[in-house]
């Protein structure tokens, strides 16, 4: 079964991307998404080695947090752009002391910083405990990064292991 | 026409303008702001929300109006989100490589309010400008 389905999360994922596609939940088109579903994995199953396990409940949970930042993220940014003038702004380099150590949790975790409230990320350091990250308006830069941190690495710790 | 049956309508239009008006404060924001990087800030995040409340009012239309199904948006947002950080980090890195080769501004945009981005605390520095270290979450390839 392992060998089957090296991935149970991708082969999921790749049967309902393929029926939102075909936008119809016909037999014909379940089957092809579960040969999909199949044989992808197993074809790129070797270029990803020692990929971490995931928690899934924890996963769809931090989904549904990081939805919701965004949907706050727009507004406070809507609001900077339309209100704050330039003068007013205070941008910053935020660098980010990281414990996530997989690259898959690093990857997620920069890409929830770029969606989220007024940050970007930019870079990550050389040997990969950094995060340099771009802040819209960040008055005091310490307590982001704290805020940052408490909400997004240590949801992320449980997702990934 | 009672009242009842212009709802789906309403709610229809309701989302296009919202997600319009977004759409737009986004765009507004990449022509106000400073510098490159508080630029970037605008499509990562105010047209999220503008293509989202375009993308749920086709959905409504397609549901209310036309009675069927489509769920074509959600595949969409789905793609939207896995590329705007990559698109946006992309950019990021090419803006430190600038910054690195005229650390003075030799383009009068290049260094914003921000300033320069400090160095990581430990010794390293970072993966744009020098390669990552062998073994670590930041190398490209196993070692």
């Amino acid at each position: 079964m392992r060998r089957l389905i090296p991935h149970p999360g991708l082969s999921v994922l790749l049967i309902v991307v393929w029926l939102l596609m075909a936008n119809a939940i016909t037999v014909g088109g379940l089957v092809v998404g579960i040969v999909i579903g199949i044989l992808l994995p197993i074809f790129t199953g070797p270029f990803w080695p020692g990929r971490p396990g995931v928690n899934y409940r924890t996963g769809i949970a931090y989904i549904f947090v990081v939805l919701w930042d965004i949907v706050i993220a727009n507004f406070e940014v809507a609001a900077i752009i339309l209100f704050r003038r330039n003068r007013d702004l205070k941008p910053a380099w935020l660098v980010i002391p990281m414990e996530l150590e997989t690259p898959e949790a690093i990857t997620v975790f920069a890409g929830t910083i770029s969606l989220t409230p007024g940050t970007v990320s930019a870079d990550v350091s050389s040997c990969g405990n950094y995060l340099l990250v771009h802040a819209l308006h960040a008055p005091d830069p310490a307590a982001e990064i704290a805020r940052i941190k408490s909400r997004y690495e240590t949801r992320l710790k449980g997702v990934f292991k | 026409m009672t009242a009842f049956a212009i709802l789906p309508d309403i709610a229809i239009s309701v989302m296009i303008v919202i997600g319009a008006t977004f759409a737009l404060i986004g765009s507004w924001g990449m022509v106000r702001l400073p510098s490159l990087m508080e630029r970037l800030h605008g499509p990562t995040k105010a047209t999220t929300l503008g293509l989202g409340g375009m993308l749920v009012g086709s959905i409504l239309f397609f549901h209310l109006a036309e009675g069927e199904w489509a769920l074509h948006e959600l595949l969409i947002s789905l793609f939207l989100f896995v590329t705007a950080p990559i698109s946006a980090n992309m950019i990021a890195k090419v803006h430190l490589h600038q910054l690195r080769v005229k650390p003075e501004g030799g383009v009068l945009d290049s260094i914003g309010p921000a300033g320069i981005p400090p160095l990581p605390s430990d010794q390293s520095s970072w993966a744009t400008y020098e390669a990552p270290a062998p073994e670590s979450a930041a190398a490209t390839s196993e070692a």
